[in-house]
């Protein structure tokens, strides 16, 4: 990565049935996508809470990522519907400790839609990549020390 | 169940200017049943104000708690340790269990994070609705357990106030009239005929006309 550039550390919860397969599919396609997300693996985006995101910005992350099942397609039948909801929640918390809401983003994708989940990703680490680094980030701990 | 909802980051921390050490103190029954002020928002408030006064310069400290009750000194006495160390509480309780922390820490700050709004129940997930006006004197059961005081927006006594639409109130057409409500369940439980009787404008004595009201059981008091 070039040094001169900002490079965002960003947060992305793959639901397992779904963006994690995808994510999984990218590498055997030799698809790249941008170094700067950690993703982790969740069983259901409906098992994210407000509280995980509102952690993540806290600890330092300069954007979190959302990455679940397309709409109708959910493997708990509804989850990412609800995880819809509550990202939306968070984000007017966001707003409200002026934050930028841009910062959290939910994306849909189905397992085997590798490509698509790159240029989410590429769109996400350009957007946050235009908002600059998170004001939260600049003597939080540092998320990457945590996931290493 | 008392049903509170939360006051806007913004304004929490126009509330706690000038402290720099806050307790986050929710209360484990009714706020946390309504979602407003048990151990998950006591944890997303934190976050938030740590978070919004980091980005305004200032460096509040926040510390977390939630208690099972904050109107019952058995559990407040668990949080003193807690409340002693910080500059002010915020306390995510109920006005009654803001007023009950203020009262026993005399030297210390209490603020209300939530705005207390109204007795209710959940009426399906995410959905509350307010039931009942503790005017202490209870006419339920004079209209089929539906509460005119409460639902009908007129609180007519002998209703109904004849602007209903079909079955909408006409102050606010998205509630459905306290009065259709109340014929209904008087037919389906056999009981219009106490429809008939006039009723008397309600004694307002018991409701707050009179300012703070105290019950006293002298066959519990030791």
């Amino acid at each position: 990565m070039n040094s001169d550039i900002f490079e965002p550390k960003i947060l992305a919860f793959c639901c397992h049935y779904c963006a994690y397969a995808s994510a999984d599919l990218a590498g055997s396609m030799r698809i790249q996508y941008p170094p700067n997300v950690r993703i982790i693996r969740t069983p259901c985006t409906g098992r994210l809470e407000v509280e995980y995101f509102m952690k993540a910005f806290e600890q330092g992350a300069d954007g979190v990522l959302i990455a679940g099942c397309l709409e109708g397609g959910c493997h708990f039948i509804e989850g990412n519907l609800c995880a819809k909801r509550r990202v939306n929640a968070a984000r007017e918390i966001l707003s409200e400790i002026g934050l930028e809401a841009e910062r959290l983003r939910m994306v849909n994708v189905s397992a085997a839609e590798a490509r698509p989940l790159a240029d989410h990703i590429i769109d996400m680490v350009q957007t946050v990549r235009k908002l600059g680094p998170s004001p939260i980030a600049a003597d939080a701990t540092s998320i990457t020390e945590n996931l290493s | 169940m008392i049903v509170a909802h939360r006051k806007s980051i913004p304004e929490l921390i126009e509330i706690l200017a000038g402290h720099n050490k806050v307790l986050v103190l929710g209360c484990g029954t009714c706020v946390t049943v309504c979602l407003a002020g048990g151990q998950r928002e006591v944890g997303i408030i934190a976050s938030a104000l740590r978070m919004a006064s980091k980005i305004r310069g200032q460096a509040l400290q926040v510390e977390e708690l939630t208690i099972e009750r904050q109107c019952d000194n058995v559990f407040i006495e668990t949080a003193t340790e807690a409340i002693e160390r910080n500059d002010a509480v915020l306390s995510l309780g109920c006005g009654a269990g803001v007023q009950a922390i203020a009262e026993r820490y005399s030297d210390k700050p209490v603020y209300a994070g939530l705005d207390t709004a109204f007795l209710g129940i959940l009426e399906e997930r995410g959905i509350w609705t307010e039931k009942c006006s503790a005017c202490g004197a209870c006419v339920l059961h004079n209209y089929g357990g539906i509460c005119p005081i409460t639902q009908c927006a007129k609180r007519l006594l002998n209703g109904p106030c004849g602007g209903s639409r079909e079955d909408r109130c006409e102050v606010r057409d998205d509630r459905p009239c306290a009065w259709q409500l109340i014929y209904q369940r008087l037919k389906d439980i056999d009981q219009l005929d106490r429809l008939r009787q006039i009723q008397a404008p309600k004694n307002w004595a018991p409701s707050l006309d009179g300012g703070p009201r105290v019950i006293i059981r002298e066959d519990h008091r030791i």
